[in-house]
């Protein structure tokens, strides 16, 4: 299994856009065959980029890149021919119906005839489009038109599918309407998933092993559970009154960190967080100490690891904040 | 090759069916030239009565409404190109096996159809109203063709200026800037020996004026054939630059994605 060429393989792209904006810097990962990969970071951090290149549309700066054992950059066609990409804005045909759009597409990769047309009915039914497929695509919902999405990427039977956000901007239901299908994709026989998101919940639920990406680099990669695993014990939550100053912090996280069994105490703004090996052992101790230094504690959660704990970690911020920083100019693109 | 042409068809045919499926737009098309048609045609009546004009104000106003018309539909090719690129419409199909040559050729084919149906429409409409086409259906296929060049001339400009500055504003404001300009610049409405001299100089590198002054001659009576090829010549040539040109902001375009 492990022996098998990997499906996607990055090393070291690199690629700064106009205005000196570094979109990537050095980011490299290798996807297994067969597998659901996510690439799981803040908005801005560099994932869309990436699945960029990785797709032929853009060219990186440096690096190189092979997906399906093309290069992107030496045989971009080759490498069209193996994927199907999901975008983020949806790139569906509005005035043309569900049918047209599929039938067009599968033109494209050269599908003619009884195939393509059993193809697409193939798909509109897998996808539940059957009963809409001669309406325009500008009446259907958000999830609906999310679903033509994926299945014009499917029409060809790619063998590695670039799902970008796949779930931004739908409502609940229709998520987890998503979810469930990427889940039934990851079934298909051999296909190979790369799945961005900036949810976490989302890349812990489908994806078998996740990249987290910061600022244009992979900070660390693994399974869910096994990222999870490596932060052993409970994190500790605090938030505070207010936020201490520079030197008061200092002070609150040494004399933190003197306790045995607590580790890693950070503090970022008014949130203290901190990892114990038993939760309850050390919120008592945590208070103790909070109190002796004269920081009120508004609220106190003791939580099993999380994916957000993992980007604590390793990118050194809540994901919450690295999202909520405005975009980079061009950021979204 | 045979398959980039096919491609081209589908990429063509998707064109033709989205404006099809917008009767708004394909009406107000069809509809915006009578209304220069007629509204020119009966507020300049008169101007035939000046001395080395003389003959039918309608006669000589079809090309006019022709070329204007090739010109304002053509202007706003890029506002469809902008549209395809903000709805991530451009990049599906770049993530596709589509030749890039069919992507371009797509645009400027329906481009040259849709121009070639709106001059074909005035020039009947011009019939039914009276017009008298002395050179013939000969003429007039000149006359349509060198429409079609200047509606490919001005669409690729439009098309490059929409993947250059991604901005609706800049392309409404320098179509609205361009338009009047262009078609008075011109002997659309005037004969040139009644223009003033200096309108005369600039027009002559109008290249809507280089559309009418073939189209006219061609339409005339007793043709004059050098003109029609050395001005039917320089626009084929400016289309293939600005084509050219356009297809050179595409690669632009691609790059900065």
């Amino acid at each position: 299994m492990s022996t098998a060429p990997p499906a996607v393989e990055a090393s070291a792209l690199t690629k700064t856009y106009p205005g000196k904006v570094t979109a990537l810097d050095g980011l490299s990962l290798t996807v297994r065959p067969g597998t659901v990969f996510g690439l799981l970071g803040p908005n801005g951090a560099g994932k869309s980029t990436t699945v960029k290149i990785l797709t032929t549309l853009a060219r990186p700066d440096s690096g190189s890149a092979t997906v399906a054992g093309h290069d992107v950059l030496r045989h971009p066609d080759r490498v069209r021919r193996a994927i199907g990409v999901v975008a983020q804005r949806s790139g569906a045909d509005p005035v043309a119906t569900g049918r047209e759009n599929l039938l067009l597409q599968g033109r494209l990769y050269g599908l003619r005839g009884a195939r393509l047309t059993a193809r697409v009915q193939e798909l509109l039914d897998r996808f539940a489009l059957a009963d809409a497929a001669a309406r325009p695509v500008k009446t259907y919902s958000g999830g609906m038109q999310r679903r033509l999405d994926v299945a014009l990427g499917l029409v060809h039977r790619p063998e590695v599918l670039f799902l970008d956000e796949p779930t931004t901007g739908l409502d609940p239901e229709a998520r987890t309407a998503m979810w469930e299908e990427i889940g039934r994709l990851a079934g298909d026989e051999g296909l190979t998933i790369v799945l961005t998101t900036h949810y976490l919940e989302e890349a812990d639920r489908l994806a078998e092993r996740i990249a987290i990406v910061d600022r244009g680099r992979v900070v660390t990669t693994g399974t869910p559970d096994g990222l999870k695993a490596e932060l052993r014990g409970d994190t500790v939550q605090v938030e505070l009154y207010e936020a201490p100053g520079e030197v008061d912090a200092r002070l609150l996280a040494t004399a933190l960190g003197e306790f045995a069994g607590i580790r890693e105490v950070t503090l970022d703004g008014r949130r203290l967080s901190a990892r114990a090996d038993d939760g309850g052992v050390a919120v008592p101790a945590v208070l103790a100490v909070l109190q002796r230094e004269g920081a009120r504690a508004a609220s106190v959660t003791v939580a099993r690891p999380s994916l957000d704990d993992v980007y604590l970690r390793h990118a050194g911020r809540r994901f919450a904040d690295a999202d909520s920083v405005p975009a980079l100019a061009g950021g979204a693109r | 090759m045979s398959e980039t042409l096919r491609q081209t068809w589908y990429m063509t045919q998707r064109q033709l069916m989205a404006m099809v499926r917008q009767p708004a737009y394909l009406l107000i098309t069809l509809i915006q030239p009578v209304i220069w048609l007629f509204l020119f045609g009966a507020l300049f009546r008169k101007v035939v009565e000046l001395p080395g004009f003389g003959g039918s104000y309608l006669d000589y106003l079809v090309p006019g409404v022709v070329a204007m018309s090739a010109l304002s539909t053509a202007m706003w090719a890029g506002m469809g190109t902008l549209e395809e690129i903000e709805r991530g419409t451009l990049n599906r199909f770049l993530t596709t096996p589509v030749s890039r040559s069919a992507l371009m050729n797509a645009n400027v084919v329906q481009q040259g159809l849709s121009t070639a149906v709106q001059s074909l429409v005035i020039v009947l409409l011009g019939k039914a109203g009276g017009a008298t086409y002395p050179g013939g259906v000969g003429g007039l296929a000149i006359l349509v063709i060198a429409s079609v060049l200047l509606g490919t001339l001005i669409g690729a400009g439009s098309n490059a200026l929409g993947m250059l500055v991604r901005q609706r504003e800049s392309i409404i404001g320098i179509n609205s800037f361009l338009l009047l300009p262009l078609t008075f610049l011109s002997s659309a409405f005037m004969k040139p020996g009644l223009m003033p001299s200096w309108m005369r100089h600039i027009a002559d590198f109008n290249p809507l004026n280089w559309a009418l002054v073939a189209g006219r001659s061609a339409m005339s009576a007793d043709p004059d054939w050098g003109v029609v090829l050395g001005r039917g010549g320089a626009l084929l040539l400016a289309a293939v630059v600005a084509v050219w040109l356009s297809t050179r902001t595409f690669r632009s375009y691609q790059r900065s994605v």
